[in-house]
């Protein structure tokens, strides 16, 4: 490449982040499949959509949280995600009919979570950080209690929406693909996206300008919370059934999707596309690390040196 | 009184910038030993900015700094300065809040070590309180962030006071008294006078310039950077110190406003806002519709507090805001801008209502309305798309004014907007504030520039957060407003 078109495109580079997530994510699937000499890329990369798409619904949460500007941040995603399975199977009790009222349900406890978190945030001055994490210990809790001991399975329109495939796609990945685009408009061009951009990069300026703060960053905490709520019922559906540490995984995931995908982390600018790319490039990384018959803890130390290798290249090229 | 041949601290040609902004200008400032100076001046006149030179907490671009005989030139700190002698009792308090009394002195004064250092600390700062505030009612071992503000100043002062290693040359007390009662204050003052009795020389600062007319040997005015005049004080009168203070210097007056006409809007116009400060009593704050109305007196006396209020008006009991209004923030960078952004979001912030079309904001018109008032106000950019951080920091302002400008809002509350803002950039926005407001738009305008109030319809003057003066655009002048900022007695 000439100079000049290499400036050009490293400057486009800076302006796009989420690029980076997405390299790393085809040079990570072209390691895998050149390993295997090409058998299995197709199936490797439809089982990454599946799983990339459990992280992408609380990623997203998560990145508009996050974007909320710093110290924010949802913690209690995997109380959310265990509680809200768990109830959506025990009262949808493996019955297509009573569906609707699970859903509900989780719905339910998603909004109560979101509020109880911005409750505990704005009424009682406790750091994001710090309250969120409470909420989760006490909403797994609450699901322990509740969900003791069951194993119920999911209804089976429930575990069909699921697992279903159309041309080999699944059908919750295209789903989530449209929420997706749903939620980058809303930032770009809605009231409210808008609204958590500015108090992202200045909470005072965001309110002298007029911008209703406290209605914003509660509507961001639900939305989350929600999301959050929606994953435990479709993570359920998908594995046959909801477990209580079904959500623990997802904790660091939802954070580290959110920085590898470009969104930064002090706040005031988001990045959707780049949600995808680092939940596929997360899910295809251990895949990678699987073929090349990495044990488990050299598979968890590489996953973190890579994980890291990415943020750097990523965030270096915006300094 | 001069005891030596040579002055305690002489600087002269101190010219120091910040930015295009000319802090002091060739200042020249002699203090004899034994000499107590007085420095007064408006807000921003650089009194402070001069102390901190002395002080060494800022390097000077240009100037010479001579100590007794010694000249100081680079490498000029505060630890060199303690070594000669020279303290300071800085406006912002500098105590650590979460030690003990006894172990800030230890930390101001390094000789203050090796065993025992605390009981050494603890004797020294307990003889210096009793010495300067009989009865202070402070304990060495008491920790500054459970004292009141007052005893926190008063253990400053007597931290700065305290001698160890190093004989006590200068001390420079910028607004000492301003967080201290009447007695206490009384008490420093008293004992001013007897330590520069001893030999020590003082650089005493305050707006209350009976302290200064009663205390000092010799008394410099500053304005706008430079020292326009020095006197012994007994030649000073409180009303020769306040036209020194005002009217010296450029005479960059506004032309006279269409008076008769703007001054009926009191009149004829209803009321659209009414308000008490919440920070003090005195009069009420009243705005009739299409009033520019200013808000003046010394810089931090309630100013902010009172817009803040007014922007919040519609939560709260006592305070009537009967028209939408919005912010313009002098303090670009804290209140104002948001860095990520284009020009053209800085903009469109504060216009949703207009730009939503079904629950979407339409491009096209965000960027047409950005367009047109980058047109109408003269911000200088090729392209409304380019990062609000590609402007100037007199063109970022005028985004911020076009944000409110373009809004729905029929009130404008401007908190000092021209702070750090060149001269043209200002003379186009007084014309537009004044359009605006025959147009029927209401402007409430805290301003720390007297000049800028030759453009207000009514002026009302703060004092220690409440409302000392109503003045009509005929009365608001220099002397009015600067009279009132200082004196308890002053027409209301």
């Amino acid at each position: 490449m000439m100079p000049e078109q290499m400036i050009r495109w490293a400057r486009w580079a800076r302006s796009e982040p989420w690029i980076w997530s997405w390299l790393a994510t085809l040079g990570v699937w072209l390691a895998t499949i050149a390993f295997t000499q090409g058998r299995g890329s197709g199936e490797v990369l439809t089982a990454a959509l599946v799983f990339a798409t459990f992280t992408v619904i609380v990623g997203l949460g998560q990145m508009m949280v996050v974007t909320l500007g710093p110290g924010n941040v949802d913690l209690s995603i995997p109380g959310t995600i265990a509680l809200a399975g768990c109830a959506a199977m025990k009262l949808t009790d493996s019955e297509n009919p009573l569906l609707l009222v699970g859903i509900l349900a989780a719905l339910g406890i998603g909004v109560a979570v979101g509020m109880f978190n911005y409750g505990l945030i704005r009424l009682l001055r406790i750091p994001p950080i710090i309250a969120t994490l409470s909420t989760s210990f006490i909403v797994q809790s609450a699901a322990i209690a509740y969900g003791r001991g069951i194993r119920i399975k999911p209804a089976p329109m429930l575990a069909d929406f699921a697992t279903a495939r159309i041309l080999g796609v699944p059908v919750l990945a295209m789903v989530v693909a449209l929420g997706s685009i749903v939620i980058g408009i809303a930032l770009a061009r809605s009231r409210f996206g808008r609204s958590v951009l500015a108090i992202g990069q200045n909470m005072r300026a965001a309110r002298l300008a007029g911008i209703a703060v406290d209605r914003t960053r509660f509507a961001t905490y639900v939305l989350s919370a929600v999301l959050a709520s929606i994953c435990g019922v479709v993570l359920s559906g998908f594995s046959g059934g909801a477990a209580l540490d079904m959500g623990d995984e997802y904790l660091l995931a939802s954070i580290a999707v959110v920085v590898i995908g470009g969104t930064s982390v002090a706040g005031g600018k988001a990045n959707v596309p780049g949600i995808w790319g680092a939940a596929l490039f997360m899910y295809l990384l251990v895949t990678m690390l699987n073929t090349f018959g990495a044990s488990p803890g050299i598979r968890l130390i590489m996953t973190g040196v890579i994980i890291i290798g990415v943020i750097l290249v990523a965030g270096g090229e915006e300094q | 009184m001069c005891l030596a041949a040579f002055p305690a601290i002489s600087l002269t040609g101190a010219t120091k910038s910040f930015g295009a902004v000319r802090a002091l200008e060739r200042v020249d400032l002699v203090v004899a030993p034994g000499e107590c100076l007085g420095l007064v001046g408006h807000n921003g006149a650089g009194k402070s900015t001069l102390m901190h030179v002395l002080a060494g907490t800022l390097a000077a671009d240009a100037g010479e700094l001579r100590v007794g005989a010694t000249l100081l030139g680079r490498g000029y700190s505060p630890a060199v300065a303690y070594r000669y002698g020279i303290r300071c009792v800085f406006q912002e308090l500098s105590l650590c809040p979460n030690l003990s009394v006894a172990e800030n002195t230890r930390i101001f004064h390094g000789a203050l070590k090796g065993f025992g250092w605390k009981a050494k600390a603890r004797a020294l700062i307990g003889a210096k309180l009793d010495e300067i505030f009989p009865g202070h009612g402070i304990a060495p071992d008491d920790e500054v962030a459970d004292l009141s503000i007052g005893k926190r100043q008063m253990a400053e002062i007597a931290c700065a006071f305290t001698v160890t290693d190093t004989p006590l040359r200068l001390v420079i007390l910028d607004e000492p008294t301003s967080s201290l009662d009447a007695s206490t204050a009384q008490q420093l003052l008293t004992f001013l006078r007897t330590e520069v009795a001893k030999g020590t020389s003082a650089i005493l600062i305050s707006h209350l310039l009976k302290e200064i007319l009663k205390t000092s040997d010799r008394i410099v005015v500053m304005k706008d950077g430079k020292a326009v005049d020095a006197r012994p004080a007994a030649q000073f009168t409180r009303d020769t110190l306040v036209a020194a203070m005002g009217t010296v210097g450029e005479h960059g007056k506004a032309e006279a406003a269409p008076g008769a006409k703007r001054s009926a809007l009191r009149a004829s116009q209803p009321v659209v806002i009414r308000a008490k400060p919440h920070t003090g009593g005195g009069q009420e704050l009243l705005v009739h519709r299409g009033e520019v109305v200013g808000l003046a007196g010394l810089a931090g006396h309630g100013q902010t507090r009172m817009l803040l209020q007014l922007f919040d008006g519609g939560r709260l009991a006592d305070t009537t805001v009967s028209e939408p209004v919005a912010f313009i923030a002098g303090d670009r960078q804290t209140d104002g801008v948001f860095p990520l952004w284009s020009i053209a979001r800085n903009i469109s912030i504060g216009s949703f209502a207009t730009l939503l079309s079904g629950g979407l904001l339409n491009i096209q018109k965000e960027d047409a309305l950005a367009q047109s008032w980058r047109d109408k106000i003269g911000i200088r950019t090729p392209d409304i798309g380019n990062p609000i951080l590609s402007l100037s920091g007199g063109n970022q302002q005028k985004a911020l004014f076009a944000r409110a400008l373009a809004s729905l809002a029929r009130i404008v509350l401007m908190d000092d907007p021209m702070r750090g803002v060149d001269v043209g950039t200002k003379q186009e926005v007084y014309e537009l504030i004044r359009a605006e407001a025959e147009a029927g738009r209401t402007f409430v305008w805290y301003t720390t520039e007297l000049d800028e109030l030759a453009y207000c319809d009514h002026t009302y003057v703060f004092r220690n957060g409440a409302i000392v003066a109503g003045l009509g655009q005929a009365e608001a002048t220099e002397e009015r407003v600067l009279a009132s900022s200082f004196h308890e007695d002053s027409a209301a």
